[in-house]
């Protein structure tokens, strides 16, 4: 196997900044917010105050979360085209055929072609994944509202509280949290996959935005 | 130097009228008067006003109960600031109770209509319970009239409706999930009335006499929320006013009843307390002549004054409620967990099965 390999730009910089702007966002939201819905550290002095500095550390964290959304949603019109939306939205013919390769792939049925890109049913999964993302900052704030008014608030979730009970709100935010996590082992383990059989350097790609693509892939 | 020109407590006393000749002390009325401008987050300037509005003319009142426990009723019995006959029967024309009326039968039903007739647009109405729509609402009738008959011309025709408990605010413990009787709101039953909601299983009298109090004050009833609550009673949420937020705020948690953060009074979010999504004010009126509430008692808060509480609220015990579509005695949690192991397991799997799968060469 005599393949050529072309140094590729696939992923610009606000891309792997949010990217792990998000992962220290998730793993921070999920243990603080796994402790505010069942507190698992006994505080057993009033001096104490766990409550309130992992509720403190949430809502610096969703903050900073939204942002880091936010500022990938721009670059999904700004960026390059393997950032661009349409990238998430795998719907035209060639596309969908390419999603049936990929499952192929991933049940180990075949192998498949490199992307310098997101593969196309990667790009729906990160669709469905910022969709929960959205609903998460959107039902937080919801739940941020019920004592913070304000206008912002409202505007950013206390919204949802005319259409959802805050316990519905609450159990939804809370299941979600395991959707992500669950997303976030598939995630790795499918990036590694994926690396091991393109060996296209996908695993260093998000720190340094560079792949590796066979020449007659790159067209 | 003063701080009123007038002391407002002695231009309310002069303001007592015939309260007295009822053997209303002084001191009881003055007590009233100020506890209400307290209740209303009225200044104390408005204390004389208050005075004065109770001892003018009586507005006639009606109280109806449809699919009701009779809660309601038996809180305000017991109400003591003031108590139901120094006060309510005083001050209010109280024509119509089906539990304390005296007349009975065809004599009690020409009451109630004799105040519909002759005081169309100026009684007040306070509803208990809820209102079953299905079936022609056959579920409830009164006399031989359907409740939803009944409330469409009571309080159609009223000034105002009141509806106490979370039954008559949001169809309650009768409109809980299958809702056989179709219960629902006074509101919805009868969208066109003037209706401000005071849920709560059951009310707290207080909040009661405020609303009237305001309205003999101000000659309107109190502004309120989009879910038709006043705001002096449901603007704040139970969890920001509770006696025991600073348990919750250093991670003290009751973990199990009778243990010792019990026995101490710590917060009680794990024991399922809803405080944090139920607004009402419960921690600064409590209940019984502000003896206690449930929190100060040692039992969370099970949100009865939030609409569709028995559906959404419950497990009463439980943070979370129960996930929808999957078997009754499942939390986020369980589920949650096994969803991650499947994903692991999956992940797993797939690695075996990439082990041993034949290299195949491009």
């Amino acid at each position: 196997m005599n393949d050529t390999r072309l140094k590729t730009y696939a992923w610009e910089f606000p891309v792997r900044f949010t990217h792990w702007i998000n992962f220290l966002c998730i793993l921070t939201l999920s243990v603080t917010g796994f402790y505010i819905g069942s507190p698992f550290i006994h505080a057993y002095s009033s001096k104490q105050w766990i409550m309130g500095w992992m509720r403190l550390i949430h809502f610096i964290a969703a903050y900073t979360f939204m942002m880091s959304v936010i500022i990938r949603l721009y670059w999904s019109l700004a960026g390059n085209k393997y950032a661009c939306i349409s990238e998430w939205l795998p719907f035209t013919g060639e596309k969908t055929g390419r999603m049936i390769d990929d499952l192929k792939c991933y049940l180990l049925l075949s192998r498949k072609s490199c992307h310098v890109g997101h593969s196309a049913l990667g790009g729906l999964t990160y669709l469905l994944l910022f969709i929960i993302f959205i609903f998460e900052i959107v039902s937080g704030f919801a739940m941020y509202s019920v004592n913070h008014s304000g206008a912002v608030w409202t505007l950013l979730g206390g919204w949802l509280t005319g259409i959802m009970l805050l316990p519905t709100i609450r159990l939804y935010h809370h299941i979600l949290m395991y959707v992500i996590l669950a997303f976030a082992m598939i995630h790795v383990y499918i990036s590694w996959f994926s690396d091991s059989r393109e060996k296209s350097g996908l695993m260093g790609s998000i720190f340094t935005g560079y792949k590796f693509i066979p020449e007659k892939d790159v067209k | 130097m003063k701080l009123f020109p007038v002391d407002p407590l002695q231009e309310a006393a002069e303001s007592m009228g015939a309260l007295g000749d009822k053997g209303l002390s002084r001191r009881d009325f003055m007590k009233f008067c100020t506890g209400m401008a307290a209740l209303l987050a009225l200044p104390a300037s408005f204390i004389p006003k208050i005075a004065e509005a109770l001892g003018g003319k009586k507005p006639y009142l009606v109280w109806l109960e449809f699919q009701d426990c009779c809660g309601n009723t038996e809180a305000l019995l017991r109400a003591s600031k003031p108590t139901v006959g120094d006060i309510v029967l005083d001050i209010l024309s109280v024509d119509y109770h089906e539990t304390i009326m005296a007349p009975a039968g065809k004599q009690a039903e020409k009451s109630l209509m004799d105040v519909v007739n002759n005081q169309k647009g100026k009684y007040l109405v306070v509803v208990e319970g809820s209102i079953p729509m299905k079936d022609g609402g056959v579920y409830c009738c009164i006399g031989g009239r359907s409740a939803v008959d009944i409330a469409r011309e009571v309080c159609g025709n009223a000034l105002a409706t009141i509806a106490v408990g979370t039954c008559a605010a949001y169809g309650g413990i009768p409109a809980a999930l299958p809702n056989p009787t179709g219960a629902v709101s006074v509101k919805e039953a009868v969208p066109g009335a003037t209706v401000i909601n005071l849920p709560g299983c059951p009310v707290n009298a207080e909040n009661i006499t405020a609303c009237i109090v305001h309205y003999l004050t101000f000659g309107s009833l109190p502004n309120t929320d989009k879910l038709g609550r006043p705001y002096f009673a449901y603007g704040k949420r139970i969890h920001d006013n509770c006696e025991r937020r600073a348990h919750f705020d250093a991670g003290q948690f009751v973990r199990q009843w009778g243990d010792e953060g019990h026995r101490q009074g710590w917060c009680l979010y794990e024991m399922g307390c809803k405080g944090p999504e139920t607004f009402k004010n419960c921690p600064t009126i409590k209940y019984n002549e502000g003896t206690s509430w449930p929190v100060q008692a040692g039992h969370g808060c099970i949100g009865c004054a939030e609409p569709n509480f028995w559906d959404t609220m419950t497990p009463f015990y439980r943070r979370l409620p129960k996930v929808p579509g999957v078997s009754i005695e499942s939390t986020a949690d369980k589920v949650g967990a096994g969803l991650a192991a499947a994903t692991a397991a999956g992940l797993v799997i797939h690695g075996i099965g990439r082990a041993i799968s034949p290299k195949k060469e491009e």
